[in-house]
C-alpha cells in the first residue's frame, strides 16, 4: 500500500527535477527547510526524526538538494519527507511537506474495530510494519 | 495532519527570473545584442563610474564578462566548452576595494546566468573553522549550502591554515573547500581575498588551492589622486563638500597619511572624512549662535582637517 501524505499527497511521485523546483518555491518565500526521516509512518506520527537542522538562510536549492542525496543514501529503506517553515508571526508552522523517498516494500495499515458497549465501534489504524519489527528493522 | 494550506499555489512554483534570459537570436546574431539582452553593460559601466582606478581589476572582470557571454553564444549554437571555472583570488592592501568589487562580481556574475542567485556570502575562519574535533566540517557544510547559487567571499584566507600547530581544524575546512571548487563549480564560486605576501604563502602550502582558482587578480593601491577622487565622490554620497581652502589641504593631508603606517587606501579616505564630520559638527556646535545655513551644513572648511592628528605629527618628524 503506497502511503500518503503532505501536500501532494494527491500526486504521483515527484521527480528530482520537480523536487527541486518546489524548493527553489519554498526558499523564494523565506521558508526554511528540513528533511525528517521515520520508520514509522503512522499519519497521526507527527515526530519524524530531524536529518539536520533546519537550513535557514540559505538562497538556492543545490545546498538542500545535496542533504536530500545524503539522507537517502543513509536511509534508503525509510520514510523521508522536505519540510517548509514559515517563521511570519502568526503563521509559525509547517506550511508545506511532501514525501521524497519511501521503501521498497510498504505492508500497509490494518483497520482494527474495537467493540464498545451499546455497538459502539472504536477503530485504530495499525501499520503491518510497525507492527512485526522494532525501529530501525521494519522497512 | 493538515498541511495542505498551499497546494494549489505550489503546483506551478515561479521560474527565477535575473539569471535565465535566453539569447534567441538567429544564427547571425550579433554580440552586441546579446550584451544588451544581459544588461551586463550598465553594470560594468557602473562599475567604471563608481570605482575609482583599479584599471587592471576592471579589465579582467570585462575578460570574464566576455568569455561568459561569449561561451553562451557559443553554447547556443552548440559548441560546448564546460563551464570554466571562476574561482578567484583577490589580492592587495587593505581599503583597495577587494570587497566592495566581490558584491559586484556576485551581481556581474548572476546577470550572466554564470550563478543562479548572486548573493554574497562573507566569511572569515571562524565562520568555517570549529574548535573541537568533528565541529569544523558541519560548520563548512553550512556554510556552504548558504553560499550555493551565489560568491563564497572568504577574507584574510589564509588564516585557514596554521602551520605551526599541525592538529589545526583549518587543514579539514580547505579540503572540504577544496573538494566543492572542484566537484560543484556550478553551484557557486569561490573568491579568496587578502594580502598578498600571506595569500602567496598561503598557496604555497595549499599547492591544490591555488590550482583551483583561475584568476589571480592583484588590486594595486591607490594614487594620491586617485584617493582625492575617492573622497569627492564620499563626500558626493554623503551630502558634504570641501571648500576650495579644505580641497587644499586634504591633498596635504593625504601626502602626509600615506607616507605614515597603517595606511588603509580607500578606508582611511572615509576614516579622514568621518573625523572631519565629527570636527564640522562640534564646530558648528560651539557656535549656536551663527545662523546655520545649507551652506554651513554641508560645507567641511580647512580647519576641520588641519586639527587632524596628521599634521600634528608631521611637525614633529
Ligand atoms: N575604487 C574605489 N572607489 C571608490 N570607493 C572605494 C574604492 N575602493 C574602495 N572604496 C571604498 O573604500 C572602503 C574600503 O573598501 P573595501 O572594504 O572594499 O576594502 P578591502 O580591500 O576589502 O579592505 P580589507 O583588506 O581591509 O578588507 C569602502 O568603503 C569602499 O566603498
Ligand atoms: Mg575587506
Amino acid at each position: 500500500m503506497r502511503v500518503t501524505q503532505g501536500t501532494f499527497s494527491f500526486l504521483p511521485e515527484l521527480t528530482d527535477e520537480q523536487i527541486k523546483r518546489q524548493i527553489e518555491y519554498c526558499l523564494d518565500k523565506g521558508w526554511a527547510v528540513a528533511i525528517e526521516y521515520t520508520d514509522d509512518p503512522h499519519p497521526r506520527n507527527t515526530f519524524w526524526e530531524m536529518y539536520g537542522a533546519p537550513m535557514f538562510d540559505l538562497r538556492d536549492a543545490a545546498g538542500i538538494i545535496q542533504e536530500l542525496a545524503a539522507c537517502r543514501k543513509t536511509f534508503p529503506q525509510y520514510y523521508v519527507r522536505v519540510t517548509a517553515f514559515d517563521s511570519t508571526h502568526g503563521v509559525e508552522s509547517i506550511t508545506l511537506a511532501f514525501i521524497v523517498n519511501r521503501p521498497a516494500n510498504e505492508p500497509g495499515f490494518r483497520l482494527v474495530r474495537q467493540e464498545e458497549p451499546g455497538r459502539t465501534v472504536r477503530y485504530t489504524i495499525e501499520s503491518y510494519a510497525v507492527a512485526a519489527k522494532p525501529e530501525g528493522a521494519r522497512y | 495532519m493538515a498541511i495542505n494550506a498551499t497546494c494549489e499555489s505550489t503546483a506551478s512554483p515561479p521560474v527565477n527570473g535575473g539569471a535565465s534570459h535566453s539569447l534567441t537570436h538567429g544564427a547571425n546574431g550579433s554580440l552586441a545584442s546579446a550584451l544588451a539582452d544581459t544588461g551586463v553593460n550598465e553594470l560594468l559601466g557602473e562599475l567604471d563610474r563608481d570605482l575609482i582606478g583599479l584599471a587592471p581589476v576592471k579589465t579582467r572582470i570585462r575578460e570574464i564578462a566576455a568569455l561568459l557571454l561569449v561561451d553562451r553564444l557559443r553554447r547556443e549554437r552548440g559548441f560546448s566548452a564546460g563551464g570554466p571555472s571562476l574561482h578567484m583570488c583577490f589580492t592587495g592592501n587593505p581599503g583597495t576595494g577587494k570587497t566592495t568589487v566581490a558584491m559586484r562580481m556576485a551581481t556581474i556574475l548572476h546577470r550572466l546566468g554564470y550563478i543562479r542567485k548572486g548573493h554574497l556570502v562573507a566569511v572569515t575562519r571562524d565562520d568555517l573553522v570549529g574548535q573541537y574535533i568533528g565541529h569544523t566540517a558541519p560548520k563548512t557544510k553550512e556554510v556552504l549550502k548558504k553560499a550555493m547559487g551565489g560568491v563564497l567571499f572568504i577574507d584574510e584566507a589564509y588564516y585557514l591554515y596554521r602551520p605551526e600547530n599541525e592538529r589545526d581544524y583549518g587543514q579539514e575546512a580547505i579540503e572540504i573547500l577544496l573538494q566543492v571548487m572542484e566537484n560543484h563549480r556550478d553551484d557557486l564560486v569561490v573568491i579568496l581575498a587578502g594580502y598578498k605576501d600571506r595569500m602567496a604563502r598561503f598557496f604555497e602550502s595549499n599547492p591544490g588551492m591555488s590550482s583551483r582558482i583561475a584568476h589571480h587578480i592583484d588590486f594595486p593601491d591607490y594614487q594620491a589622486d586617485e584617493l582625492a577622487l575617492i573622497a569627492q565622490r564620499m563626500l558626493d554620497a554623503m551630502h558634504y563638500r570641501f571648500d576650495d581652502e579644505a580641497k587644499i589641504v586634504f591633498d596635504d593631508y593625504l601626502t602626509r597619511r600615506m607616507a605614515q603606517p597603517h595606511f588603509a587606501n580607500a578606508r582611511s579616505v572615509r576614516n579622514a572624512i568621518d573625523r572631519a564630520r565629527l570636527r564640522h559638527a562640534y564646530r558648528l556646535y560651539s557656535h549656536p549662535d551663527a545662523a546655520t545655513s545649507d551652506e554651513s551644513l554641508t560645507t567641511i572648511a580647512a580647519a576641520d582637517l588641519l586639527a587632524s592628528r596628521v599634521f600634528a605629527d608631521g611637525d614633529t618628524r
